[in-house]
């Protein structure tokens, strides 16, 4: 990420705009263009260079997992080789139940898991089957630097959950 | 909940791509062949009702501003006390209670590292508790994008009502990332 174009004030006013979702009128980019003070075209190239950018990951409905009956989740994380992580960590991430996956660095000795992966199903028997199916992937380069080799952190609670919020400028 | 078969459609061709385009909603409308206001009308009952937590854009933290994923192990006993205070932190996007000993999980997003490192501090004062900050080194799948299987819906309803232990006290967006 090197080359990377950094957000304009105008872009971060998009993003503070546009970060609770599009209005829904016919059409959602002149309403935003409007309070921006720019042009419709303005604005749709504004979103056109932060999705080409990645600072948009996607434009999407966004479902409510838990409202659709996805009440189950669990982050697992794993103890796996270094020199391996990569390589496993992207089978992991193309798991059509795993919704990330990530590297994270251990700290040991309170924590010694380096790869994430969040698994997501409508049932704790579901959720099982994906955690040994994860398991079974990772059966090569699973270690143990304290004992365990994985853990799987259910949820017990939600008590916090928004998309992205920047708070706004600091003067 | 029943879910109709336009809503159903529209969740599931739109995790993604949505149109980028001065009338999108007509785009959508002419694809599913019915009218622009009905599906308006039917993306504004999701969010109503929930079940679309937003249409729009999902950002990238990374690349937005600094993000990272922290744990806090929390005694039993204050653990609803201390949720609040880290909840109370407007950087802090998700928060989650997890059977585990580090039992407090959360994200904490800033418009840089710095500021980042100041709302660690911050957190850590407020809550006198050490946090295990545990950033992104790399990603494989960012997205929470999956096809959604919208049957067994009675059957969801009725673990949702078993499940007595799995409390929502505030659900009030969605977009998972951690």
């Amino acid at each position: 990420m090197n080359n990377q174009q950094a957000i304009s004030p105008l872009e971060r006013q998009y993003i503070l705009l546009t970060q609770q979702g599009l209005p829904l009128c016919a059409k959602p980019y002149h309403a935003i263009a409007e309070q921006l003070n720019i042009s419709v075209q303005q604005t749709l190239a504004i979103t056109k260079s932060l999705l080409d950018r990645g600072v948009i990951r996607r434009i999407a409905a966004v479902p409510n997992h838990y409202k659709i009956g996805y009440i189950f989740n669990g982050m697992t994380t794993w103890d796996i080789q270094d020199d391996k992580a990569i390589e496993y960590g992207e089978k992991i991430g193309k798991l059509d139940f795993v919704s990330h996956c990530y590297l994270r660095p251990r700290h040991l000795p309170q924590w010694n898991y380096n790869l994430f992966a969040m698994i997501h199903a409508k049932d704790a028997t579901q959720l099982e089957k994906y955690k040994a199916q994860i398991k079974e992937i990772l059966s090569d380069v699973l270690q143990t630097h304290q004992g365990k080799s994985h853990s799987v952190l259910n949820s017990t609670k939600i008590l916090k959950k928004t998309g992205l919020r920047l708070n706004k400028k600091r003067s | 909940m029943k879910i109709s078969t336009l809503a159903q459609q529209l969740i599931n061709t739109y995790q993604r791509g949505f149109p980028l385009c001065s009338r999108p909603f007509l785009q959508l409308a002419e694809q599913f062949n019915v009218s622009e206001n009905e599906v308006i009308n039917c993306l504004e009952q999701l969010e109503q009702s929930g079940v679309l937590s937003r249409l729009g854009a999902v950002f990238n933290h990374q690349q937005a501003g600094a993000s990272t994923l922290a744990a806090l192990k929390v005694s039993a006993q204050k653990l609803d006390k201390i949720a609040a205070i880290v909840t109370s932190f407007t950087g802090v996007n998700h928060n989650y209670a997890r059977e585990h000993e580090y039992n407090l999980w959360f994200v904490i997003t800033a418009s840089d590292q710095s500021q980042l490192e100041q709302t660690i501090v911050a957190i850590e004062q407020a809550t006198q508790y050490q946090v295990l900050v545990l950033p992104m080194e790399k990603s494989f799948h960012i997205d929470l994008a999956f096809t959604i299987d919208f049957e067994h819906e009675n059957k969801q309803n009725a673990a949702v009502k078993n499940n007595a232990t799995l409390r929502v006290d505030s659900l009030i967006d969605q977009g998972i990332k951690v």
